[in-house]
């Protein structure tokens, strides 16, 4: 990991447009898939950091979007989740178009902010508004790469069970790992929190109390973002302590 | 939940931009805002336009802390309304 | 040009019409703002026009309404490479608005509420060239697109027709505005081709 821990942005370099082949694909629900992408001398980077990436059309148009990269670091492979936008112009493609051998232009890794590092040692609240997932899941990820034994907890708000992004792996126990999912249109039978959006009561019950000062990165859309970040701060958080990211209008 | 209409991205979009730029991270610098004197992470401004052209405004008060240009074979970067930029660096 | 990606087509274009070189057709209409939409109250809404000699002519909503107005169509260029054709607008022409404005000025600065600015020389401004257009495809222009109303300014790239437009400062010396400042070309006239400084 002491790779990992200085990310290629502080090592002295400037980032380009760099060539990128698929070379696997991972349905994670019907409206996302997880795509894998050789990076040849990928200098390794932090979870919570993302990457830009540029589509070119045969007549030369061109477009760009930013995705947060899925999973630490491994060697040469990067794993992007893309959650389809409809009426988007890059996920759509990205989602059901784009096929294992094909390439796309990436610039990467960036964003130095919005990370978390593995050497950390304050508890850790993850907030996810549906695809905001993405960036948190990478540090679970990492925690759990790095065995890690920061305590975390997760809060994942999302529209209904079959939009859960890594269910399979956040259903199986990891120390010191709590996850509450925060259904907002439709929960499982006999959920004992009825459907609706983040509230007070959700980040006071299931989040850490603000003295124990822990470290809190929110992700999602921007409505999201800026509600779960205003309740953190009503609680007594530190607003130091609390990083967002949001999706953008341009997000599809 | 009341959704802004005013659709914006974080600071952290300039973070690939800005990597063609400089070799170290600029926005997990603190810069602060030449208007109202709010200091913050560079990934927290709001950033409207778009890739060729973005604008990076503060959160308090929405003025315009940084302009950003991508042209072909130049970039132009405008950082009249930001103050200073305090750049973390590894240790010596 | 970066590496193609196979079977990336964009939104859907045409490619048998004549554009400016490195356009794109588009058939919506995307909007990019260089900051939060700016909401003006119609009553508190006006339009000046400040000369060189610092004489103000000021119109209010209803005298924009009760103006001689016209309804061109137009194509429009945007430097982000989107072209859209054949929009109709409705509005009033600047030469009706600076018929009576005494000026020796050969430069304009056009100002919007939310503190954008744009400059380009008068002439580009007169003879028909130029609106301030309150109507967009037979509706009242919304906000997003600069209502309550707009500068409409078509024969130059899009960043020229300033969005929520509340006055035009006539000036004997060019004063480059906010993108002019950062980069993007001084005139901006897209069949040449004028995207950036240099170009």
């Amino acid at each position: 990991m002491a790779r990992a821990e200085i990310p290629g942005r502080l090592s002295g370099r400037r980032l380009g447009w760099q060539a990128a082949r698929l070379t696997e694909v991972r349905e994670e629900t019907p409206t996302a898939r997880t795509l894998v992408f050789q990076m040849p001398d990928w200098p390794g980077h932090l979870p919570g950091q993302h990457v830009d990436v540029r589509l070119t059309a045969e007549d030369g148009y061109s477009t760009q979007r930013s995705y947060s990269l899925a999973a630490p670091a491994d060697g040469d492979r990067i794993e992007l989740t893309v959650q389809d936008v409809p009426g988007g112009e890059v996920s759509p493609y990205l989602t059901e178009v784009l096929e294992v051998g094909d390439e796309v232009e990436i610039r990467g890794p960036v964003g130095g902010w919005f990370v978390w590092r593995p050497t950390g040692t304050a508890p850790v609240l993850l907030v996810a508004g549906g695809s905001g997932l993405v960036p948190l899941m990478a540090m679970i990820r990492a925690r759990r790469t790095a065995g890690s034994r920061t305590p975390f907890r997760l809060l994942y708000s999302v529209r209904e069970p079959a939009q859960r992004l890594y269910a399979e792996e956040l259903r199986r126990p990891m120390p010191g790992l709590d996850v509450t999912y925060l259904y907002t249109r439709t929960a499982p039978d006999g959920w004992s929190r009825p459907p609706g959006r983040l509230g007070v009561a959700d980040l006071n019950t299931y989040g850490w109390p603000a003295q124990f000062e822990p470290d809190c990165f929110v992700c999602g859309p921007t409505g999201f973002v800026e509600t779960a970040a205003d309740i953190l701060v009503a609680l007594g958080h530190d607003p130091r302590r609390i990083k967002t990211e949001r999706f953008g209008p341009t997000g599809g | 939940m009341t959704e802004r209409d005013d659709a914006y991205r974080d600071g952290n979009s300039l973070a690939g931009p800005l990597s063609e730029i400089f070799a170290v991270d600029v926005t997990a610098a603190g810069g602060r805002c030449a208007h109202c004197g709010l200091t913050g992470p560079v990934a927290t401004m709001r950033v409207y336009g778009s890739a060729e052209a973005m604008v990076g405004r503060c959160p308090g008060c929405e003025e315009v802390m940084m302009r950003l240009v991508r042209g072909p074979d130049a970039a132009w970067l405008d950082l009249r309304g930001t103050v200073t930029l305090r750049i973390p660096l590894p240790p010596d | 040009m970066g590496i193609i990606s196979r079977g990336f087509h964009g939104r859907s274009r045409d490619g048998d019409v004549k554009l400016p070189p490195g356009q794109y057709l588009t058939h919506d209409f995307p909007v990019l703002s260089a900051g939060p939409t700016p909401r003006v109250p119609l009553e508190r809404w006006e339009f000046t026009v400040t000369t060189e000699a610092g004489q103000v002519h000021r119109w209010s909503w209803q005298d924009i309404l009760a103006l001689p107005s016209v309804t061109p169509t137009v194509d429009l260029h945007c430097v982000t490479k989107w072209s859209k054709l054949g929009t109709n607008w409705q509005g009033v022409s600047l030469d009706v608005l600076l018929a009576d404005v005494e000026t020796a000025a050969d430069y304009a600065l056009v100002h919007s509420y939310g503190g954008y600015t744009t400059n380009l020389p008068l002439e580009d401004l007169l003879d028909g060239q130029a609106w301030i257009a309150y109507r967009y495809d037979g509706e009242d222009l919304m906000p997003e697109h600069g209502g309550p109303a707009r500068l409409l300014v078509p024969h130059l790239y899009l960043w020229k027709s300033a969005k929520w437009v509340r006055g035009i400062q006539l000036l004997l010396e060019d004063e480059p505005g906010f993108w002019e400042t950062a980069g993007y070309h001084n005139y901006g006239d897209p069949w040449r081709e004028q995207r950036y400084q240099g170009d």
